[in-house]
């Protein structure tokens, strides 16, 4: 076969039983990292939202940070669509030519709806320091410093009052902001959700909680993301500190205190939201298992036979029990938190991993079922595309993009 | 440099209305003539639809040849418009089921394929061999999940795919319950059976009818009250394949089994 003639999907399937002729794993990685990275970009808002909108003031340095990592994680969460399509180039047509009985193409207006609050929720946040920044380099000497001003200029916007009274305003902005961000987040994931729990031809998506679980462990999984990434800024900060003033220095406790106070605080969100998604998945397991539909024989098969390990051990295990008893346990510290937070992003990871490979592990002839190969060494642009490596570059776009987002939007400085 | 909050968003309203004009996509809009609009809205004098004869089929394979011939299907890939599946049942109850390669060979030898083996003739209660294809359903799933509307259904009830603006995301592949649908391997987007619309546009009949010798196989008008195959649909006992998901499949059999998936 040349490599003209790909058929999509024949090379990481393997199918066993009766599957029919034209069934394959036609959603594969890409569309696990989809679910996986809108739900992190949702969750990491809900985390900034629940200091500027409910007044949670000990989460403030969080909050700041979430945010602005929110925004890296925005155009992040369509990449992996447009590797998946197969004319990614007509991608766009969603937005020119949206046919509103599908699901997904409700994702132009949602998706430009929320970047759009985002990035005005940060202009509103930062337009002080914006004014702050072209007023304290105006005398610069270096080119550098001059066109750091001029990109200061530019995204101020042209409004430069920071009387008490243009600043209250920004505040009150930001609070209004936040607020309809809210739902937005969680419209944007729980219909990430709904594009798989309306496909009635799947028997394991189709289900109307599917929105509600997946709004649920996205926001776990943005809380966790923000924490994780928050603990390692903050390690490599103590890190520097003591490189440059030595072990015993003030400043090295200092930064180690208000660490592990916001993570003991950002925790109990954590847990909160934890606790709720496991009950929704749980319930839908069960109620898929008590009401034994004509499919259940053939998702009890995929369940406890051929994916027992992925769901059970994987995701249940090592997912949620693991760091749920972690975090539990009293006398948390940096390490043991950092630990669960790894393994609860992994748990979520693996839940999306099941739904949507889970999914079409079996055949829709309920006869036979297909395993997925996934593709590691790209033969071919597609198997890239596809593959681990596209995962991976998904994966590490957001830290690239706001480590350059951070040069001008200093999210980590602690009030 | 000052500028009002008020005025801020108003500049910015406007600008960003006046950098958005040139990208509106003015190809897209069309006006129709009265008789095209008048085409366009009113009820077609036909609806095709397809009668499949399970008793008749031999599993010979010939209309998964002529189909992927016909149609540009590539010949050696699995995906195919139309296949056949032989289903043979033990007296233990079990189904074995299988369609090498969808049947474009036939079916040349007793082992079951992704099976790895043979079930003794002596075993076997039944067997039969069940043709399949797009149910051309009046409900169609695919079309209502398409995000860009790429995929359609026609007023004589074909759905149909335009190549030049599907954008290959797979979600009718997803939502089709009879798994008929598949990326078409050299043009990367969405393929499946057209009930050969552009054969039944010129009177002809489909590809796969013409090439079954056994009559197992008729695509009929079931506006026509005279067409044969539509007096079997409207006069006899025939059934649809998974009825249960709502979506109306277009293609009758006669003969089905329980046991046919």
């Amino acid at each position: 076969m040349n490599e003209q003639l790909i058929t999509h999907g024949a090379d990481w399937t393997i199918k066993h039983l009766f599957v029919y002729p034209n069934e394959f794993i036609y959603w594969g990685l890409t569309i696990v990292m989809y679910p996986y990275m809108t739900g992190l970009v949702a969750g990491a808002f809900v985390l900034s939202s629940l200091y500027h909108v409910f007044g949670q003031d000990d989460l403030k340095d969080l909050a700041k940070f979430a945010l602005v990592f929110s925004l890296a994680l925005l155009p992040v969460a369509m990449m992996p669509l447009m590797l998946h399509l197969q004319q990614p180039f007509r991608g766009i047509h969603v937005m020119f030519t949206p046919h509103f009985t599908s699901a997904i193409a409700a994702f132009g207006i949602v998706f430009s709806t929320y970047a759009m609050i985002v990035l005005s929720e940060i202009w509103f946040v930062y337009r002080k320091y914006f004014v702050e920044q072209v007023h304290a380099l105006k005398d610069s000497d270096s080119r550098v410093l001059r066109m750091k001003r001029l990109v200061y200029v530019v995204l101020s916007l042209g409004a430069f009052d920071l009387s008490d009274e243009a600043i209250a305003k920004d505040k009150k902005a930001v609070t209004i902001l936040a607020a309809i961000g809210i739902p937005v987040a969680c419209f944007l994931h729980g219909y990430a959700g709904f594009i798989f729990g309306s496909v009635k031809a799947n028997a394991l998506w189709m289900s109307p909680l599917m929105p509600v679980i997946f709004i649920m462990s996205a926001i776990v999984s943005g809380i966790a993301l923000c924490m994780l990434t928050y603990i390692i800024i903050m390690e490599w900060k103590k890190f520097s500190t003591t490189l440059a003033r030595g072990r015993g220095d003030d400043s090295v406790k200092i930064i180690a205190g208000v660490e592990l106070d916001v993570i003991k605080k950002a925790t109990r969100y954590l847990i909160g939201f934890l606790i709720a998604a496991i009950t929704l998945e749980l319930l839908d397991l069960i109620f898929r298992g008590y009401t034994a539909m004509k499919s259940w024989d053939i998702l009890r098969e995929v369940m406890y036979k051929e994916d027992f390990f992925k769901i059970f051990i994987l995701q249940y295990g090592f997912g949620n029990l693991l760091p749920f008893l972690m975090l539990m346990i009293p006398g948390a510290k940096i390490k043991r938190t950092a630990i669960a937070l790894a393994l609860i992003l992994f748990g979520v990871f693996m839940m999306r991993w099941n739904v949507v490979i889970g999914g079409q592990a079996f055949s829709l002839s309920f006869a036979g079922f297909m395993d997925y190969d996934v593709p590691f060494i790209p033969h071919h642009l597609e198997l890239y595309k596809e593959g681990i490596l596209g995962a991976l570059t998904v994966a590490a776009t957001p830290f690239c993009l706001f480590y350059i987002i951070n040069k001008f939007v200093p999210s980590l400085k602690r009030s | 440099m000052t500028i009002s909050r008020r005025n801020l968003l108003k500049k910015t309203l406007v600008g960003t209305a006046v950098a958005a004009l040139p990208a509106l996509p003015l190809g897209a809009i069309k006006f129709l003539s009265p008789a095209e609009a008048k085409a366009a809205v009113s009820e077609s004098k036909t609806r095709y639809a397809f009668l499949v004869d399970t008793n008749k089929c031999v599993g010979c394979g010939f209309c998964v040849k002529a189909c992927k011939k016909e149609n540009d299907v590539p010949y050696d890939s699995p995906v195919t418009r139309t296949w056949v599946e032989r289903y043979l049942i033990t007296k233990d109850g079990k189904s074995h089921i299988d369609s090498p390669k969808g049947a474009r060979d036939g079916f040349t030898s007793q082992l079951q394929e992704n099976q790895h083996e043979t079930v003794d003739p002596k075993e076997i209660d039944k067997a039969f061999f069940v043709p399949k294809l797009c149910n051309q359903c009046e409900s169609p799933a695919c079309v209502q999940v398409c995000p860009v509307g790429a995929t359609y259904q026609t007023n004589d009830g074909v759905v149909l795919i335009d190549r030049t603006w599907c954008i290959g995301c797979g979600y009718c592949i997803m939502a089709c319950p009879y798994g008929v649908r598949y990326f078409h391997p050299k043009y990367k987007v969405a393929d499946k059976c057209t009930f050969c619309y552009h054969r039944l546009a010129k009177g002809l009949k489909t590809a796969c009818v013409d090439a079954c010798s056994f009559g197992a196989r008729q695509v009929c008008d079931l506006k026509n009250p005279e067409d044969p195959a539509t007096k079997i649909i409207l006069t006899e006992r025939v059934a649809v394949l998974k009825d249960e998901y709502g979506t109306k499949p277009h293609v009758f059999y006669l003969g089905l089994d329980r046991n046919v998936r």
